[in-house]
């Protein structure tokens, strides 16, 4: 395996050759802001959180999708990159019903911190205010539609770390939803171990343990991560 | 110095956002000689006056009497800020705005007709209990907002921040935990 060398806010950085920009900034203590992204299962590209300049590149690339290249000249934290950061919170707060004050996993949830981190005071956008269902026919937890921002966690956990497939998803756009088995109640899908993998995946409020108030919802993401090192390196290490 | 004519409005919330205000403790005492309270449901004022300094706006937007009210206030202050969460997001308040068409009905029904006792009746004299908008909006659907206060409530020493800010000529800047919503 050869390395390739390349430049991350200044700092000349080494890295695998099959390395993401992500892999990259994260060996060299450089953060760059994620939602979608999860360590143990493949990276899609969904919530353009970890977007980056690259210079010589007009388009912003998302780190987690984008390997390095050789000689690559790559900043994270521009003004423009911040702009659009800030931009896509919003968006996503604007799209579903994000209620925090009511919310199971207020002050223990990625997009609520990942917002005032990037001084979201407020939303410029008028809500859309759409009509979604809460699912809590599962004896164990609840899918809450509201909160939900499409990351897919959820869904690569499941099939990739449980090995279920129950959780998937169905629709086009802003109606697009996370399903169980054939778009039915998630306590009749018969494919789901109820292992919770799922939940302790859930960067928001969307997927919680039945019985949770507001503000009670911990992911437990320790767990998981305990979990995908014994998968990937064999290790049990608590 | 004159003090810093001072109003707080209670629109469309549960009042937790005055109660948080209260909550300033000695910090109100300090405020007391530098500030005069023109307007406030904690005084007995019942226009709002004009030349108003600064304004703290509890609540979201959600009858007629509210959007007649901001677009005053507006007029006649010169800095706005919108006070907690349902000021900045809707939060609690705009939850019927989920129920679609014909939501203000609907909370209305609930609320005075299901719920009732026995006699039930939707208050609804004209000129005296205002109308429910269709759609509930935050503050800065309506008017502009010079300063946003998220929090449900903000906490008082969130509120100290922004006002000690105002208060000493310099301009508020809020960040990380301090714009949390929720
Ligand atoms: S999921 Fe997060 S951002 Fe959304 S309402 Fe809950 S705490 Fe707030
Ligand atoms: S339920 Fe949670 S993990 Fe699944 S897509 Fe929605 S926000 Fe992501
Ligand atoms: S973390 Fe890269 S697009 Fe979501």
């Amino acid at each position: 395996m050869c390395a390739k060398t390349l430049t991350i806010d200044g700092n000349e950085v080494s890295a695998a050759d099959d390395a993401t920009i992500l892999d990259a900034a994260t060996e060299a203590g450089i953060k760059i802001p994620t939602l979608c992204h999860l360590e143990g299962v493949y990276d899609i590209g969904a919530c353009r959180l970890c977007l980056v300049e690259a210079v010589g590149i007009p388009k912003l690339l998302p780190a987690c999708t984008t390997k390095v290249v050789e000689g690559m000249n790559v900043r994270t934290d521009t003004e423009r990159i911040r702009k659009y950061r800030r931009i896509n919170l919003e968006l996503l707060f604007a799209e579903r019903n994000h209620v925090c004050s009511v919310c199971v996993s207020n002050n223990h949830c990625e997009l609520q911190t990942l917002a005032y981190n990037h001084g979201m005071d407020h939303v410029r956008y008028d809500y859309l205010f759409p009509k979604w269902a809460v699912d809590t026919t599962h004896p164990r937890y609840g899918m809450d539609h509201n909160r939900c921002i499409l990351c897919t966690r959820c869904v690569r956990v499941c099939w990739h770390v449980e090995g279920a497939g129950t959780l998937n998803t169905a629709g086009r756009g802003a109606r697009s939803q996370i399903i169980a088995d054939l778009i039915q109640p998630w306590g009749e899908a018969d494919s789901c171990t109820s292992c919770g993998k799922c939940v302790m995946a859930c960067p928001t409020g969307a997927l919680f343990q039945r019985g949770a108030t507001v503000g009670e919802m911990e992911h437990d993401r320790e767990k998981l991560e305990f979990i995908i090192t014994a998968r990937e390196k064999k290790q049990w290490i608590p | 110095m004159d003090p810093l004519r001072l109003a707080t409005v209670w629109m469309g919330g549960c009042a937790g956002c005055h109660m948080s205000f209260l909550d300033l403790d000695e910090f109100l005492i300090d405020l007391a000689p530098k500030v005069e309270l023109v307007f406030s449901p904690v005084v007995d004022a019942k226009e709002y006056p004009e030349g108003v300094d600064l304004v703290l706006i509890e609540g979201a937007v959600c009858n007629e009497e509210h959007v007649e009210m901001a677009h005053k206030i507006r007029r006649r202050t010169k800095t706005v800020v919108a006070f907690g969460d349902c000021a900045v997001t809707g939060n609690v308040t705009a939850m019927r705005n989920q129920l679609g068409l014909g939501n203000a009905e609907n909370v209305l029904q609930r609320a005075y007709i299901e719920l009732a006792d026995s006699t039930g009746r939707i208050p609804k004299l004209k000129g005296i209990v205002p109308e429910l908008l269709e759609h509930v909006m935050p503050l800065q659907e309506v008017i502009h907002v010079d300063y946003y206060l998220p929090g449900c409530p903000p906490p008082a020493d969130r509120i100290k921040a922004l006002v000690g800010a105002l208060l000493a000529g310099q301009t508020p800047k809020l960040e990380g935990k301090d714009i949390k919503f929720g």
